[in-house]
C-alpha cells in the first residue's frame, strides 16, 4: 500500500464537506486529521511524490520520496505528523461550535500547513502560504465584533505582505539560480533577504510580530486555538529549512525571547498574555535554527512540536474561560477554579509544560537549545535565554492559571467547560505529560542524526532547572507580599502595532487635512484674484475707464510673453 | 483577609482558607530552602563560567524576574493606554455568568488573594 494523494487534499474535502453538509454530521470531521495522520504515519516510506504540471512549469506538491535528502523527509514528516496532531484536537475542541465559518475555515488553515510542509518548490510554497493568511484570517472574522473584524484586516493584510514578498523572492531567486527548489539558502542575495523578511512576518520577528498580538487575542475561543498551531510553526519550519546555521538568527531569537515577558507581566488580556509568550517560545526556536548544530535543530523541531501542543493547550484553558464568561481580563477574573476544576487543572499542566518543569514537555526540548547555545559559546546569549526562561515561568506558568483561576475571588460561578472541551484538554494534557516523562517518543522522530543522545533528566540539569523555576516563583510570592506586584488594570499597551494603528493613520488624516486647508486657500486666492480683475459687463463696458485699464492689463500680458519667449 | 460568601456554598473552597494557604506556602519555602542546600551537596556539572556562583540558578531567577517585574512596571508609565485606545469594545456581550457577591476585606482592590494571607501569616 502507498499513500498517494496530496496529503492537503482530505483537509479540503473535509471543509468542503463541512460547508455542505447538515451540521449535526460535523462529529465526523474530527475522524479527517486523524485517519489521514495514521495513513501517512503507517505509510512513511512509501509516500508518492506529485507534481503538477502548469505550462512550463512544474508544482511539486508532495515533496516525497526518495530524492528528497532523509533530514529533509523526516523534517517535513514530523511537522505533518504535528500538525495532524493539532488539527484533530482543535476539531475536538471546537465540536461544540455551530458555527460552520469556523469548522471551514479551520479545516482549510490546517490543509494549508499540510500542504506548506510537503511543498517541493517555492512557488507551491507561496500558493499555501497564501492560503495559510485567508483561510486563518475568517477564524479572527468569526467572532463578528468591530474589533475582531477591524484585527482580522489588519492580519490579512501583514500576512498576504509576507506571501507577496515570498513571491518576489522566490522570482529573484529563480532568476538566479535558474531553480525554486526548497534547500538551504543563506543569507546573501537581494532574493535570501526577502526570504528572511517573508518568513520573519510569520515567525513574529520582532518589529514583525504585532499582527501575533493583535489578532489572536482576537479571535473566537476555538479560533484562537487553531491560530496558535500552524502559522508560526510553518515559518519555523521553512526557516529550519533555508537558514539553518545563519547567525543572525541567534540574535533575533534572543531578542525574541526577552522583549515579550515584559509585555506579558503587564498585559491584561490573557489571551494575549499567551500570544506574547508565543513569542518567547518561538525566540528559543529561532535560536536554535540560528546555531544550526544538529543539537540545537533537534531542540527547535522537538521545542515547535511541544510548544503547539502546550500553547494550544493554554489557549484552549483561556478559550474556555471566554466561552463561560466572555471574557479573559485579568482584572475581571479570579476564583474561577471552584467551578471549573477541571479546567484550572489542565492549565495548570500546561503552565508547568511551558514552564519547562521536570516530567513536562518544556522541559526536554527546551533544554536542548540552550545546552547548545552554550556548546556554541554563546555565553551572554545564554544568560538571556535564561533571564527568558525564569519570565516564561512568571508571566506563562503563574500568572495565567494564578489571575484566571485563584488570586482574588472575582464572584463569577460560571460553569466547568463542555466536554469536548475538556476532552481536547486532556489529550493536550496527556500528550504534554507523556513527551516529558517519555521523551524517547518524541526524540526518534527528531531529523539530525546527533553525535552522542541528549539526555534531559541527568541531576545538574533537573535540580538546577527547579532551582530557578522555584525561585522564580518565590519571586512572585515575595512582590506580591511586597505590594509590588503590578496589578492587572484594564488597559491597552502601546506595541509596535501603534506605529500603524495611531501614528500612520494620524498621520495619514493630518496630511489630508494640510493638503485641504491648501486647496481651500489657493481657491481662495483665485476667487479672490479672479474677482480682482475688473469685469466686464453688459451696460458698463462702454466706461473709458474701464477699457483703458483692460488695454493696459493686456499690453502688460503681452509684453510678459515677449519677454518669456526670449528665453525658450 | 476574609471573604464571605453570602449564598449557599456552604463549606470554605479550599484556598480560601487562610490556613490551607499557609500551609501550601510553607512547604513551598521549605522546597526553595532544600533546593539551595542541594546545591552544596550535589556536584554539578560547569559548562559556563557563571555557573560557578553558588546556587547562581536560584539567585538569577530570584533576580531576573525581581528585574522583570520592575521594569515592566516602569513600561506601564510609558506605553498604558485606556482600554478603549484603539477600539470601542461596547460590541463584546458578556456571558450571563452566575455570580457570588464577594466582600473583600478593604484593601483588596488589586492585591493577589495569596500575598494577603502571606501578609497575614508574617504579622504573626
Amino acid at each position: 500500500m502507498s499513500y498517494a494523494i496530496p496529503a492537503f487534499l482530505p483537509f479540503f474535502l473535509a471543509a468542503l464537506f463541512a460547508a455542505v453538509a447538515p451540521v449535526k454530521l460535523r462529529y465526523l470531521l474530527v475522524l479527517v486529521p486523524l485517519v489521514n495522520g495514521i495513513l501517512i504515519y503507517l505509510n512513511a516510506d512509501q509516500l508518492t511524490p506529485i507534481s503538477v504540471q502548469l505550462h512550463t512549469f512544474t508544482l511539486q506538491i508532495m515533496d516525497v520520496g526518495a530524492q528528497v535528502s532523509e533530514q529533509d523527509a523526516k523534517l517535513s514528516l514530523l511537522f505533518a505528523y504535528l500538525f495532524h496532531l493539532a488539527c484533530f484536537i482543535c476539531l475536538i475542541y471546537a465540536l461544540h461550535v455551530k458555527d460552520r465559518v469556523q469548522i471551514v475555515a479551520g479545516l482549510l488553515y490546517a490543509g494549508s500547513a499540510v500542504g506548506a510542509v510537503f511543498a517541493g518548490d517555492f512557488i507551491t510554497l507561496f500558493i499555501f502560504w497564501e492560503l495559510l493568511a485567508v483561510t486563518s484570517a475568517f477564524l479572527v472574522f468569526a467572532r463578528r465584533t468591530q474589533a475582531a473584524k477591524l484585527a482580522g484586516i489588519r492580519y490579512l493584510i501583514i500576512q498576504v505582505l509576507s506571501g507577496v514578498l515570498l513571491l518576489i523572492g522566490a522570482i529573484s531567486y529563480f532568476q538566479q539560480t535558474g531553480s525554486t527548489d526548497i534547500g538551504y539558502i543563506g543569507l546573501g542575495s537581494m532574493a535570501s533577504w526577502l526570504f528572511l523578511i517573508a518568513f520573519g512576518i510569520k515567525a513574529a520577528f520582532p518589529f514583525m510580530h504585532s499582527w501575533l498580538t493583535d489578532a489572536y487575542p482576537e479571535a473566537t475561543p476555538a479560533g484562537a486555538v487553531f491560530l496558535s498551531a500552524f502559522t508560526t510553526k510553518v515559518a519555523i519550519y521553512m526557516l529550519a529549512r533555508t537558514f539553518p546555521g545563519e547567525d543572525l538568527l541567534v540574535y533575533i531569537g534572543a531578542a525574541m525571547t526577552c522583549f515579550p515577558i515584559f509585555y506579558a507581566v503587564i498585559e491584561n488580556d490573557l489571551r494575549k498574555v499567551l500570544a506574547y509568550s508565543l513569542i518567547n517560545q518561538l525566540g528559543f526556536m529561532v535560536c536554535g535554527i540560528g546555531i544550526g548544530t544538529a543539537l540545537a535543530l533537534n531542540g527547535t523541531v522537538a521545542h515547535a512540536f511541544n510548544d503547539v501542543i502546550f500553547k494550544g493547550l493554554l489557549f484552549m484553558t483561556m478559550g474556555a474561560v471566554l466561552h463561560r464568561v466572555g471574557h479573559v481580563n485579568g482584572s475581571n477574573l479570579g476564583g474561577l477554579y471552584k467551578t471549573m476544576p477541571k479546567t484550572t487543572i489542565f492549565c495548570i499542566v500546561g503552565a508547568a509544560s511551558i514552564s519547562a518543569f521536570p516530567l513536562f514537555s518544556g522541559f526536554v526540548s527546551k533544554s536542548m537549545v540552550m545546552a547548545a547555545m552554550i556548546e556554541a559559546g554563546h555565553e551572554y546569549l545564554w544568560l538571556m535565554l535564561l533571564f527568558a526562561s525564569a519570565g516564561v515561568f512568571h508571566h506563562a506558568g503563574i500568572k495565567i492559571p494564578f489571575f484566571a483561576f485563584f488570586a482574588h475571588d472575582s464572584g463569577l460561578r460560571p460553569k466547568e467547560a463542555p466536554t469536548n472541551m475538556l476532552i481536547a484538554m486532556g489529550i493536550a494534557s496527556f500528550i504534554c505529560i507523556l513527551v516529558g516523562t517519555y521523551p524517547e517518543f518524541l526524540y526518534q522522530m527528531l531529523p539530525w542524526d546527533m553525535e552522542k543522545a541528549y539526555v534531559p533528566y541527568d541531576l545538574t540539569h533537573t535540580l538546577t532547572q527547579l532551582q530557578l523555576l522555584f525561585f522564580s516563583a518565590l519571586a512572585f510570592v515575595w512582590l506580591n507580599k511586597k505590594g509590588l506586584y503590578p496589578p492587572e488594570l484594564k488597559s491597552v499597551n502601546l506595541d509596535f502595532e501603534w506605529l500603524y494603528r495611531r501614528v500612520l493613520p494620524s498621520a495619514g488624516r493630518g496630511l489630508a487635512l494640510f493638503a485641504k486647508n491648501v486647496k481651500a486657500s489657493v481657491v481662495e486666492i483665485s476667487v479672490s484674484a479672479m474677482n480682482a480683475l475688473p469685469v466686464m459687463k453688459r451696460g458698463n463696458d462702454a466706461n473709458a475707464a474701464t477699457l483703458t485699464l483692460r488695454m493696459a492689463l493686456g499690453f502688460v500680458v503681452l509684453a510678459v510673453l515677449a519677454f518669456v519667449t526670449q528665453f525658450i | 483577609m476574609k471573604i464571605e460568601t453570602n449564598n449557599a456554598e456552604q463549606k470554605i473552597a479550599f484556598f480560601d482558607d487562610p490556613k490551607n494557604v499557609m500551609w501550601i506556602l510553607r512547604i513551598f519555602y521549605a522546597i526553595c530552602i532544600l533546593l539551595v542546600v542541594a546545591d552544596f551537596i550535589v556536584h554539578r556539572h560547569i559548562y559556563v563560567s557563571f555557573e560557578e556562583i553558588p546556587a547562581f540558578y536560584a539567585l538569577y531567577g530570584f533576580v531576573a524576574c525581581v528585574v522583570l517585574v520592575v521594569i515592566a512596571k516602569a513600561m506601564r508609565k510609558l506605553v498604558m493606554r485606556d482600554e478603549d485606545y484603539y477600539d470601542k469594545r461596547d460590541d463584546e456581550v458578556e456571558q450571563d455568568v452566575p455570580r457570588v457577591a464577594v466582600e473583600h476585606s478593604a484593601e483588596d482592590n488589586s492585591q493577589s488573594h495569596e500575598s494577603e494571607l502571606a501578609d497575614k501569616e508574617s504579622h504573626k
